[in-house]
């Protein structure tokens, strides 16, 4: 037990400092320079004197003017005293500041959207295996959900639900005509809002757990294992059981492969729905050039990932015996 | 399967660890004050004295019939409310014009600087400007405002080098109060009126007792949050998406300008224009300053209304110019690029890139408010439009000539051509328009192909002089050409061109008649129009850019809640605009002549 998680941390931090290395490197090979994007149009251009002044000034500021070693060094330091910089486009609010009020909605969104689109698939998908009509009618549907663009999903739920029927809201994460506050009138706006661009992320997710459950028990089902007990005279229930045991395993394996889609979809459905949360910020970050909070931004998608990736690591432990028996030397 | 639910839980269990990183969702990100409970209709005002600023608790909703919603002004969040930040970081919040004031603001429609701040202003000599200040001027927080706080402000511009306007102290000796309501501007020899009449309307005016005490740090970049100012509005809230803004009850300019109409003002920051558009059609944004493409449509049907009934349905906010850099072959060439300006298949960016949102420039790249300024002599003559044979001849009596068969001209010295026109990324109309530039200039036999860099990538390009042609627009609305010869024809040349003559044009003899230009008063119109003549005359003959069309004050809007809105059938039409810059050229008489729809 020990030497595998032992053995797995490693990996981790690895994966960790390799992934946040080339976090760091990526925007800086960039071309452009985000202190001159910073300020572009200012009028002081006719005193050489000034521009070159301020241009020192914020590039000594954001640590810029120092070699490169130096300042990837200073990363390091500054990133484990939970300093992640300042951002340049949205100059001077701390970058950790920026991604603490966007954070939450994302969790908001990214959490329920993948736990119940797997189980849902899931547990439809294997539901679906069992009846022919279903089959024919849901495994199509699941197809065509599954290949759509997360993008393009929301664009049509946002067109159907919000202006069409008018019964949804398309932007933002609370109604426009609110400040926060403690109330039932709230919260309630806040479900509302993020009811779209959640169902597009669940819908996306959905099909595709659907589509995989689906093939997976028709083919357990098909095993020798199952023939066999058939034969024994098992009732068909529990034979679906043991086909399900088996046929989750592999899907929990996706689900780990296909976090980082996710979470890219879920990027690209903020900014559908105007959606408060890292995607817009990224992709503004990545626009101008802002060191810090592209950083900052990959900083939070790598964490989450691992986080996630790891979480499943356990997950697996658990529920197949065969993981928990190597690992404790158990001989099958 | 009976492991499920445990998995399920231990999922569960991680999800919430994974979500306790940070706070909980519905927590507000916004920094507001804990308010207590308050019931969903707002009570009315009630009279706060003027004297005391009383802690008001925030609201939590605004009424649909008291709130404005607009859009199109603000880039990203929030994040400063410096009205000296340089960039045009504080100009995403509306500081600028909402809660700072000018002491004069420009009516473009008149051509005229009109009194804000200030009550009046005399020249009692070529180099003294006496300005007398309103009386009962007051401050947010219920200090008054007087000359000294004016005297102070253009002082930190001495003062600090850092901030924008610290230029003009090349030419102004000494700004001092000489009475409580009365400020002095002494300038010296030579001033550059024009840059001072620009800066009259464009300098905020920050309150000397809150500022005096601050560091050079925190007046240059500070973010100066929770700001007090002497505007119409005053900061209410902000988060990710939004600055709201809420009605200074007290504001002194009631009594002489009127009350903006809507009490609260939430500037809605869309992600795509697509969300801006969808939200206009559903009444919950009652003024985008988006640009949508084919708003033209959705105008003709009555969805939307715009300036214009029909085309170009915008009024002209820029000038978009085409920039070539001059410090590269063959664009180092006055023949080349006067043939190019013949090639470029204008009509076809008006309307097909546009869809008729836009209008063609006039060659000296003046907006139609300027239009006084055209010289009409020398557009006649030396004008240019659209005629690909006129430029393939021109070509051909400069040398250019198609040497090795490839349907694309060679240079004199036989040396290929190959041009890049470029424009940020993502910036459809711009991408739309530098296509066409690329292919009528191909039709005409100059190869150019577009690029579209990232915007970033693309802005080092252009401030470091590496681009061979590119688009740019920043010379926006104003009392006085000036403003655009000035971007035209910026100088000294240095290594980064910040701010103007980004394809580095070398001409002292335009760089003095721009120097003229700025040194005429701003009140002898006919002296602007001759050194205006002078520069016209050498820039369509030198050609170093090619003016091509007017950017739109991209402006639509609902009447479902607020009417009354600008348009060509109005009176005295103002700005129908919300952009950072336009609120001292009339954007704020634009919310004070609203009316609730209803009534």
């Amino acid at each position: 037990m020990k030497r595998y998680f032992g053995r797995k941390i490693l990996v981790y931090l690895l994966t960790f400092f390799l992934a946040v290395t080339i976090d760091w490197m990526i925007p800086r090979f960039m071309p452009g320079d985000p202190i001159r994007n910073m300020l572009t149009r200012v009028s002081v251009s006719s005193n050489p004197i000034a521009i070159q002044k301020m241009y020192d000034y914020y590039s000594h500021l954001f640590g810029l003017d120092l070699p490169l070693w130096q300042q990837y060094f200073n990363f390091w330091k500054s990133l484990f005293q939970g300093d992640l910089g300042i951002s340049t486009y949205i100059f001077p609010t701390p970058v950790a500041k920026v991604l603490l009020r966007a954070i939450p909605y994302d969790g908001f969104l990214l959490v329920p959207s993948i736990l119940l689109s797997w189980y849902a698939g899931n547990k439809f998908g294997a539901f679906a295996a069992r009846s022919k009509w279903l089959d024919n009618t849901v495994s199509p549907l699941g197809y065509i959900l599954t290949a759509t663009p997360y993008m393009w999903l929301g664009i049509l739920l946002a067109w159907f639900f919000g202006i069409v029927l008018g019964i949804f809201p398309i932007a933002g994460a609370y109604s426009y005509s609110m400040s926060p506050n403690l109330s039932w009138r709230f919260i309630g706006s806040v479900l509302h809002h993020w009811f779209l661009p959640f169902a597009s992320l669940f819908l996306v997710g959905f099909g595709g757990w659907a589509i995989g459950m689906r093939n997976m028990i028709i083919y357990e089902l098909e095993a020798d294992y199952s023939h066999y007990l058939g034969a024994l005279g098992a009732p068909k229930k529990l034979i679906r059981k043991y086909a399900f045991n088996n046929a989750v395993l592999p899907q929990i394996t996706g689900l780990a492969l296909q976090l980082g889609v996710i979470v890219a979809g879920a990027l690209v459905t903020e900014v559908v729905f105007s959606y408060p949360g890292i995607g817009y910020l990224l992709l503004a970050a990545i626009q101008n050039q802002d060191y810090f909070l592209i950083q900052g931004c990959f900083l939070f998608i790598i964490i989450g990932v691992l986080l996630a990736n790891f979480t499943i690591d356990i997950v697996y432990i658990l529920v197949d015996p065969r993981t928990r028996r190597g690992m404790t030397g158990e001989t099958a | 399967m009976k492991r499920l639910p445990i998995v399920l839980s231990i999922l569960v269990a991680m999800s919430m660890l994974f979500a306790a990183c940070a706070p909980a969702p519905t927590e507000a990100p916004a920094p507001v004050e804990p308010a207590p409970e308050q019931p969903t209709e707002v009570a009315e005002p009630t009279e706060a004295p003027a004297a005391e600023p009383v802690a008001e608790p925030v609201p939590t909703e605004y009424p649909r019939a008291e709130t404005l919603y607009v859009s199109g002004a603000a880039w990203g969040p929030a994040s400063t409310w410096n009205p000296f930040q340089p960039g045009s970081l504080a100009n995403t919040t509306g500081t600028i014009g909402y809660v700072y004031e000018f002491l004069y603001a420009f009516d473009p429609q008149s051509g005229e600087l009109t009194p804000w701040l200030a009550e009046s202003g005399t020249w009692s000599d070529d180099t003294t400007f006496d300005i007398t200040l309103r009386q009962g001027l007051t401050w947010s927080d219920g200090e008054p405002l007087t000359a000294e706080d004016v005297a102070f402000t253009f002082n930190l511009g001495q003062q600090y080098e850092a901030l924008w306007f610290s230029p003009m102290w090349r030419y102004v000796e000494s700004v001092t109060a000489t009475g409580d309501n009365a400020v002095q501007f002494k300038l010296s020899a030579a001033p550059l009126y024009q840059e001072f009449s620009n800066n009259l309307y464009n300098v905020p005016i920050v309150p000397k007792h809150l500022w005096e005490s601050k560091s050079e740090e925190d007046i240059t970049v500070g973010a100066n949050e929770k700001p007090v100012g002497s505007g119409a509005y005053m900061y209410l809230t902000n988060a990710e998406d939004r600055n709201v803004w809420v009605r200074n009850e007290n504001w002194w300019g009631k009594e002489v300008f009127g009350t903006p109409a809507p009490k609260y003002i939430v500037d809605i920051r869309t992600s795509s224009n697509n969300v801006a558009l969808g939200m206009v059609l559903k009444g919950e944004l009652d003024l985008s300053n988006n640009f949508l493409p084919g708003v033209a449509e959705l105008a003709n049907k009555g969805y939307v209304k715009t300036y214009f009934a029909g085309p170009p349905y915008m009024l002209s906010a820029n000038t978009a110019v085409l920039f070539l850099n001059t410090t590269k072959k063959p664009m180092d060439d006055a023949a080349f690029r006067r043939a190019l300006a013949f090639a470029i298949d204008v009509p076809s960016i008006v309307n097909v890139a546009y869809a008729q949102l836009v209008k063609a420039a006039s060659p000296t790249g003046l907006l139609p408010v300027l239009e006084k300024f055209d010289d009409q002599d020398v557009l006649a003559s030396l004008g240019y439009s659209f005629d690909t044979e006129k430029a393939k001849q021109m070509l051909a009596d400069a040398g250019y000539v198609d040497v090795d068969g490839d349907g694309f001209v060679e240079a004199p010295d036989g040396s290929a051509i190959e041009l890049q026109v470029t424009c940020p990324n993502g910036w459809t109309d711009w991408m739309a328009a530098i296509d066409i530039i690329a292919s009528s200039s191909q039709t005409a036999g100059i190869n150019i192909q577009a690029a579209y860099p990232d915007y970033g990538a693309w802005n080092t390009e252009l401030q470091g002089g590496t681009f061979d042609m590119t688009l740019n627009n920043w010379a926006s609305m104003s009392n006085t050409p000036w403003t655009l010869y000035n971007l035209l024809f910026r100088h000294p040349i240095q290594e980064q061109m910040q701010s103007g003559n980004f394809g580095r044009y070398e001409n002292q003899e335009m760089f003095d008649l721009v120097d003229a230009l700025a040194q005429v008063p701003s009140t002898d119109v006919e002296g602007m129009q001759a050194a205006c003549s002078d520069i016209q005359e050498l820039m369509l003959t030198d050609m170093p850019m090619i003016p091509l069309w007017y950017n739109g004050m991209w402006a639509q809007w609902s009447d479902s809640t607020w009417t009354n809105w600008p348009d060509e059938n109005a009176a005295s039409p103002t700005l129908p605009t919300t952009w950072s810059g336009y609120w001292q050229l009339g954007g704020l008489q634009t919310l004070i002549n609203l009316k609730p729809a209803g009534e």
